[in-house]
């Protein structure tokens, strides 16, 4: 058969039968320069197709045509694990009928395997591709490296387009996902923004706080008994999370420890630690700049894997279960160690788990590094305007003015004590916060839920109430 | 106990608020080169205010005002003055006349708002070739100089010559400024190390500063601010002989002993000081052997 | 009395700053407010500005204050700053 090959978005659309009421499915590893979303909504919605509900990995602001779809109807129902802040403030001003659902990114691996959380037809954005849909993202103009992401989509959808500006002959050597998963192929000018898929370098914070934090952060993990022999590590693309990452390195090979793995999204820093020595290998859901990907694509050590190996609940296990150490941010923590990454202070969206829960509930250490406070606002609180994931998950919260570790862990208090480093209680951060910038009034929360936060292993853990236009 | 300083510009809120948290032994809140012109009335209400309503958790407090052949140090003086900063760096000081100038000007203001003499204390910064020359008057001008400073950037350009990584070019202001310093028994600091991102070069040029004798260093980067610390810090085995000294001294005493010896060596006076000086650097870290009890 | 005789302006757009604004005004004070902290503390913003333009002497004038999160101690330093620029006797 070769008859896979398709010469337009909408003649794939047609041929995969989708009708109003059904799944589409989407996953974001070209990021801000993605434009297969946006291309495929728009013939869909050309097509008169509606009622739609967007499974989405992540959604950026370059996705913002989406808001005029849920207005004129043809979306109606959206499952993300993450949505920026520009499609997040229309969401939170209540344009959707029905609450967003947002999962980790475990979760909705495991979710979209068990058919929780069924998909009709998976477009799968692939920077290189042959006519039977053997796929990968790390060759090609559109490059983004791993598809991690995609996997489940790939796997489970009952249809599968895969979408290509590379299209070379079969067989496409290195695929990540196979033909056997593909029902149709079409190549198309561009699939993304080459500028805004991965940025050319991540670069280490200059911003003397949060140089501050990393430096704790990384003598937290020095002192935390972990950091040792066939150590594990992730940590997320926040400048001050990678001057933690940079911190580590020059310890652990000041110490000669021989980690073992780097897992996460991945940065040419975690490429640097492991080129360094300082692991074996690197786990990678997602790529974020152009050295993880030229290292994924180069490097045997550096393995793809897909969102359910990363992070799913449901997998027999995931490799969040064998990590030992994740550093993570937090717009909010509230003196139970609770995180909010979904809403920004004043309640708007911005954000969402990602695997932030998945790898807090897997790991031995869970680490929130914050500033005391954002401008103005404190960060430590009495109680999250959202739960994104749960203090029961976190260890440690690493502050400028000090830092807090969660009371159920007393032994690895006391090892950081005895290593010289400023513990204090949570509350206590919380008091310096506010003498420094006054309490903060709280705001008053919408009487609508424009969104359910979803917990990694079932059930709801929270939900987002809508904000109204400021009162002026 | 001050072995690093770090400069904040002092017209950037953002920065001078967290300035308590950084690290730094003390922080220079800086109204001179970091401000435009334009700016200088608006940078020294804001230093003004961060200082009367921040919270600098034991962080010493240093201004930078403009120079005395400038039109603001006067006004600068004016302004942060009365929120009592623990000292005023002068830059430009070229001679034992730029500082009496600002002797005297802060005299006048100490009395006028009640406060003791010599409260708040001066710093020189020593960045021109005729204050190099001049380093011993300036340091010995008036009791209110507390340490000399010693700036390379502006003293290189003075010099007409490149300021280097290695530094052999302020050589001679470097030791030269120790001596000085030291001669009129006040403390002495050495100039930033500008590549922010040369952790290798801050701990060579810090470690090379100890080695000549100043007491600390200066910084522009947090990121510096560590190393410095730990290389003016007395290390575990310098506080562990200091005790022994101590202790020694305390034996010979109840011994009724005139001569002390400690392995095989004599313990003389400046032994002695600088065993006392060890022991409270490292009781202010909490290193001290009443802090392990 | 401080009398505010020229439009005059302090302070940045920058995160942690606030610019201020300030012109002659015929009766009182009027201030407008624009903060991205407005609904936690747009009433104690609104305060420290009336209190830092009566600590100056200030009666009349017309004030914008755009907030991007300036500690109290900031702002009122940019609103002290702007009268300073805007005032009669200097």
């Amino acid at each position: 058969m070769n008859g896979k090959l398709v010469k337009t978005i909408r003649e794939a659309i047609s041929l995969s039968g989708l009708r109003d009421g059904m799944t589409v499915s989407f996953h974001h590893h070209l990021r801000n320069g993605d434009y297969v979303l946006n291309q495929v909504m728009a013939e869909i919605a050309a097509l008169g197709i509606r009622d739609l509900t967007v499974s989405a990995s992540s959604l950026f602001d370059t996705h913002q045509p989406l808001t005029d779809h849920i207005r004129s109807g043809v979306v109606t129902g959206i499952q993300t694990n993450y949505m920026a802040a520009g499609i997040g403030r229309e969401i939170s001003r209540g344009i959707l009928g029905k609450p967003v659902e947002f999962r980790t990114h475990g979760a909705r691996a495991s979710d979209i395997a068990s058919g929780q959380a069924p998909i009709d037809v998976a477009f799968i954005a692939a920077p290189s591709a042959d006519h039977m849909g053997n796929c990968s993202g790390k060759f090609g103009k559109s490059a983004c490296g791993s598809l991690g992401y995609a996997y489940p989509d790939a796997m489970y959808a009952k249809k599968v387009v895969v979408i290509t500006d590379n299209l070379v002959p079969y067989p496409l050597q290195g695929w990540s996902i196979p033909e056997t998963n593909v029902d149709y192929v079409v190549p198309v000018e561009a699939i993304g923004n080459p500028a805004g898929i991965v940025s050319g370098t991540t670069r280490i914070t200059r911003d003397p706080v949060g140089l501050v934090m990393a430096s704790y952060a990384a003598r937290v993990i020095e002192h935390s008994g972990l950091l040792k022999d066939g150590f594990s590590f992730q940590t997320g693309a926040g400048g001050a999370s990678l001057a933690a990452a940079d911190f580590l390195k020059k310890i652990m090979l000041e110490k000669g420890v021989q980690g073992s793995f780097g897992l996460g999204g991945i940065t040419g820093y975690m490429v640097d630690m492991l080129q360094a020595g300082c692991f074996q290998s690197l786990l990678d859901v997602q790529c974020f700049d152009l050295k993880a990907v030229e290292s994924i694509r180069s490097d045997p050590r550096h393995q793809e894997i897909s969102a359910l190996h990363y992070a799913g609940p449901s997998a027999r296990s995931a490799v969040v279960d064998s990590l030992d150490v994740v550093i993570l941010g937090a717009t909010e923590i509230d003196t139970a160690f609770n995180v909010n990454v979904h809403t920004d202070s004043n309640g708007y969206i911005m954000g969402g788990s990602g695997g932030h829960s998945d790898t807090a509930a897997g790991a031995k250490l869970a680490m929130i590094i914050a500033p005391l406070f954002r401008a103005r606002l404190p960060i430590v609180t009495d109680h999250v305007t959202c739960v994104s994931t749960p203090g029961r998950d976190i260890d440690v919260l690493v502050t400028q003015g000090g830092i807090a570790v969660n009371p159920k862990n007393g032994e690895l208090r006391q090892r950081l004590l005895d290593a010289g480093l400023p513990i204090v209680e949570i509350q206590e951060l919380k008091a310096r916060a506010e003498g420094i910038t006054g309490a903060p009034k709280r705001l008053p929360r919408g009487g609508r839920e424009v969104a359910r936060v979803l917990c990694r292993d079932g059930g709801q853990l929270d939900s987002i109430y809508h904000t109204p236009e400021e009162a002026e | 106990m001050r072995r690093s300083m770090l400069f904040l510009p002092g017209n950037t809120p953002n920065m001078l608020v967290n300035g308590a948290f950084l690290g730094a032994d003390a922080v220079i809140l800086d109204l001179e080169d970091a401000v435009a012109p334009s700016e200088k009335d608006a940078a020294r209400v804001l230093v003004r205010n961060t200082i009367r309503y921040m919270d600098f958790r034991g962080c010493e407090v240093i201004v930078r005002i403009n120079a005395v052949d400038s039109d603001f140090w006067q006004a600068d003086l004016d302004e942060i003055l009365p929120q009592k900063p623990d000292l005023i760096l002068l830059p430009k000081s070229s001679s034992a006349q730029d500082v009496l100038a600002a002797d005297a000007y802060i005299g006048q203001k100490e009395a006028a708002l009640g406060f003791a003499p010599n409260t708040v204390r001066l710093m020189p910064l020593i960045e021109t070739a005729l204050g190099v020359e001049n380093a011993f008057s300036i340091a010995s001008a008036c009791p209110r100089v507390a340490a000399l400073f010693l700036g390379a950037e502006d003293l290189t350009a003075d010099l007409r010559c490149q300021r280097t990584k290695a530094g052999r070019e302020i050589e001679y202001a470097r030791t030269r400024l120790v001596v000085a310093a030291r001669a009129a028994n006040v403390d002495v600091y050495d100039t930033p190390f500008t590549d922010v991102n040369d952790d290798e070069g801050i701990q060579t040029d810090a470690a090379y500063a100890k080695a000549l004798g100043f007491t600390g260093k200066a910084s522009i980067s947090p990121r510096h601010v560590e190393v410095i610390n730990r290389v003016f810090s007395p290390t575990q085995k310098e506080i562990d002989y200091a005790y022994e000294v101590m202790d020694a001294i305390r034996l010979a005493k109840e011994q009724g002993r005139g001569a002390i010896a400690l392995r095989g060596k004599m313990i003389d006076a400046p032994i002695v000081a600088r065993a006392e000086q060890t022991i409270a650097a490292a009781r202010e870290m909490g290193l001290g052997r009443e802090d392990r009890a | 009395m401080t009398e505010i005789v020229r439009a005059a302006s302090a302070g940045t757009l920058e995160s942690s700053d606030a610019y201020v604004e300030i012109e002659p005004a015929g009766q009182g004070i009027e201030i407008q407010l624009e903060s991205v902290v407005k609904g936690q503390f747009g009433e104690s913003i609104l305060a420290a500005v009336r209190e830092t333009l009566a600590g100056c002497g200030v009666e009349r004038a017309r004030v914008t204050v755009s907030d991007r999160g300036a500690l109290e101690c900031v702002l009122r330093a940019r609103v002290e700053a702007a009268v300073l620029r805007g005032r009669g006797d200097c």
